[in-house]
């Protein structure tokens, strides 16, 4: 177990390198957030619908198409100099491998959306107060279940053409139920109601995690062999 | 002619023959449908949509669609290429049938809704599936290599049978307290016998257009293999 | 442990088949310690195949490989431990620089000390005080000799060799041939696939040639190469 965990760390800790170092994932997905939300405020009428009553939506939709552009990269640098056999070839089992990638992916799309959060209060002027907790937890478990799934998928469109566009052709309904149980969570978070208003969409999430991070597990080494 | 090209051209032939005696048994059921039996009390005409929506949706939810991710199942455990043939084309006839329970729906919902498209539970579940499908077509024709094509589309048909519970379950939940369309349902006991005898008419008739459709599909895949294979040497 | 004599490579029906196409079709091969295996062959005629087959790259879809008494397969990571890679491509990361790029690879063959063992490899390679350096940033020779720097890093026994010659000059291609000459010990196995004869010529101790996915020739190599030229295209042509 220990050296699974090393394997996956090490390979984790490549991704984080490579793209601290150039950039190009993270400084993408977070112009591309701050856009959608700017596209966002002149798309509503400010008069007409309170901004707390459009801002879970606003919020999920941005991290949505965010967490995509984030995740697309993910498999790309690994076609470099055909170094993804370098990985392959190592005596690594296919979970570490897997774990590795999706570890440095759940990191990218956690700080896109550490990045999206702030300037999301800011643009619509919220007062978060209370809902801060559950909010981040609410980000926490929708971004666990669909990264298992983008991770995989990101494996699979970097062999194909049109790879930028492929990724979101599937991933998106697969992104559609966590993000439908997080808005139901935000909802109730923003108008300050109990936390058993908020249990229920809670649970889905982890149930989402659970079935679709085992399943990417198991499937990611038919992925990868050929 | 090698062993692959005449088995090939024999399942085309079947599937020519199956497709068209299942198009002839549509129209024999649409004539069934609105000259020999009673119409609907409370929705007129438009109940008549029934005998064809309903038997699509079925076959496509609980035949089509899984039938293509359990082939996708098995082709990740046996990789026989047969398998991926047979998922490739159950997929692409799930899709013709989602297609027709998409464009038969609003048909239905605009005279009894009063709306040509609703969010209900079941159309939106239909559209996602649709949308899925579409996704592995066009993941299937991104790819070159064979062996990636089946793995691939294999694991998109393995995930996407597990969606479509969490699909069901958020759709629902989604709607929450949203005014639901009052759906009059024909429900099975107390359908009248003519009735029932159509709709299982229609039953059959879209599980032999699937038989046929899918049969055809197999072969012309089959075909072009054998063919590429030819010229491979 | 295996009995000393026993092969280091042992494949028996090895075959595989892209779509309709068969690259393979039931290849055997055994390849004991000290033996450099020169892989020839037509176009298309399997050679990749089998090589990413002997690396644990592809799975065969029958017949199995077996490397120092194990199995290769998904399942058994453990069983490439042995083996190293060379192609005409890096497995280098463009974004990392070289010690980074092999300090990697130490810590996925869990090596006691990544970071000596990678400066005492690029040393050998003559590339110590480039290893600050992304691979981008060096000449095609020096790129040559980090991607063999990369390889050796956990010391195979078992090298396989993907047309390690294409893309370069002529001293560079003198200068891996010596290397290569140094690499053949009697505890190590090569294969080297290649579309030149001439080029391994001489380090080979055995040759074989693919035509079809089968052996159209495996034995000992043949003293004169002008001789086995004639053999060889006779061979090709089926």
């Amino acid at each position: 177990m220990g050296r699974a965990l090393r394997h996956a760390l090490a390979i984790a800790g490549k991704d984080l390198r490579m793209e601290l170092r150039t950039r190009t994932s993270l400084l993408s997905a977070a112009v591309f957030a701050a856009l959608v939300l700017m596209v966002f405020n002149f798309a509503r009428d400010p008069t007409a619908v309170a901004t707390v009553d459009l801002a879970p939506s606003i919020l999920w939709v941005t991290v949505t198409f965010a967490s995509v552009v984030a995740m697309n990269r993910a498999f790309t640098v690994e076609r470099e100099n055909g170094a993804f056999d370098g990985l392959l070839l190592a005596p690594v089992s296919r979970e570490s491998l897997y774990l590795g990638k999706y570890l440095a992916n759940l990191a990218f799309v956690l700080i896109v959306e550490a990045i999206t959060l702030p300037l999301f209060v800011l643009f619509f002027n919220l007062d978060l107060g209370g809902a801060l907790p559950g909010l981040l937890l609410t980000l926490l478990l929708a971004t666990i279940g669909f990264v298992a799934v983008g991770t995989v998928f990101s494996a699979m469109v970097a062999k194909t053409r049109f790879a930028e566009l492929m990724l979101p052709i599937l991933l998106l309904p697969f992104m559609v139920p966590p993000l439908i149980f997080a808005v139901k969570t935000t909802v109730p978070l923003f108008a300050g109601r109990p936390l058993s208003d908020v249990l229920p969409g809670l649970r889905f999430l982890a149930l989402y995690d659970v079935a679709f991070v085992t399943l990417s597990v198991l499937l990611f080494s038919a992925v990868v062999d050929e | 002619m090698t062993p692959d090209a005449a088995r090939a051209r024999s399942l085309m032939t079947r599937g020519v023959v199956l497709t068209v005696l299942a198009l002839i048994g549509q129209a024999a059921v649409m004539l069934l449908a609105i000259q020999f039996t009673p119409v609907e009390a409370r929705q007129g005409m438009a109940q008549k949509i029934f005998y064809v929506h309903v038997p699509a949706a079925v076959i496509a939810l609980w035949v089509a669609v899984p039938l293509t991710a359990f082939a996708g199942l098995l082709y990740l455990w046996l990789h026989d290429p047969r398998l991926d043939r047979f998922a490739a084309a159950s997929a692409e006839v799930s899709t013709v049938l989602c297609g027709i329970v998409l464009a038969t729906g609003p048909i239905w919902g605009k005279p009894i809704w009063g709306t040509w498209w609703t969010w209900d539970g079941r159309l939106t579940l239909t559209l996602f599936l649709f949308f899925l499908l579409l996704g592995y077509h066009t993941l299937r024709a991104a790819i070159r290599d064979p062996g990636d094509r089946a793995r691939f589309s294999a694991v998109l048909g393995v995930m996407g049978l597990v969606l479509v519970p969490f699909i069901h379950l958020s759709v629902y939940l989604w709607r929450g307290l949203h005014p639901q369309p009052v759906v009059l349902k024909p429900s099975a006991p107390s359908l009248p016998p003519e009735m029932l005898r159509t709709l299982l008419s229609g039953f059959a008739v879209a599980f032999l257009l699937y038989l046929g459709f899918v049969t055809l599909r197999y072969g012309i895949q089959l075909a072009r293999d054998a063919r590429e294979a030819a010229h491979a040497g | 442990m295996p009995p000393a004599d026993a092969p280091l490579v042992a494949a028996r029906g090895l075959a595989r088949r892209y779509g309709p196409v068969h690259a393979l079709r039931g290849v055997d091969l055994d390849l004991h310690p000290g033996d450099v295996l020169l892989l020839l062959g037509p176009n298309g005629a399997g050679k990749s195949t089998l090589l990413r087959s002997l690396a644990g790259l592809l799975r065969p879809q029958a017949g199995s490989v077996m490397v120092a008494g194990r199995r290769l397969s998904g399942d058994d990571p453990d069983a490439r431990r042995p083996i190293g890679l060379l192609s005409h491509q890096s497995l280098l990361y463009d974004e990392l620089t070289l010690l980074e790029n092999l300090v990697l690879a130490g810590r996925l063959y869990d090596l006691p000390d990544p970071r000596a063992r990678a400066e005492t490899v690029l040393a050998r390679q003559a590339l110590l005080e480039r290893k600050d350096d992304r691979p981008r940033q060096l000449s095609r020779g020096m790129q040559q000799r980090a991607a063999i720097a990369r390889a050796l890093m956990h010391d195979p026994t078992l090298l396989l060799l993907d047309e390690p010659f294409t893309g370069l000059d002529a001293v560079a291609g003198d200068r891996l041939r010596a290397l290569l000459g140094e690499l053949r010990t009697a505890e190590r196995a090569m294969v080297i696939v290649t579309h030149h004869a001439s080029e391994a010529w001489d380090l080979a101790t055995r040759v074989g040639v693919l035509v079809g996915g089968r052996w159209g020739y495996l034995g000992p190599r043949p003293a004169d190469l002008a001789a086995f030229h004639l053999t060889y295209q006779e061979v090709a042509r089926g």
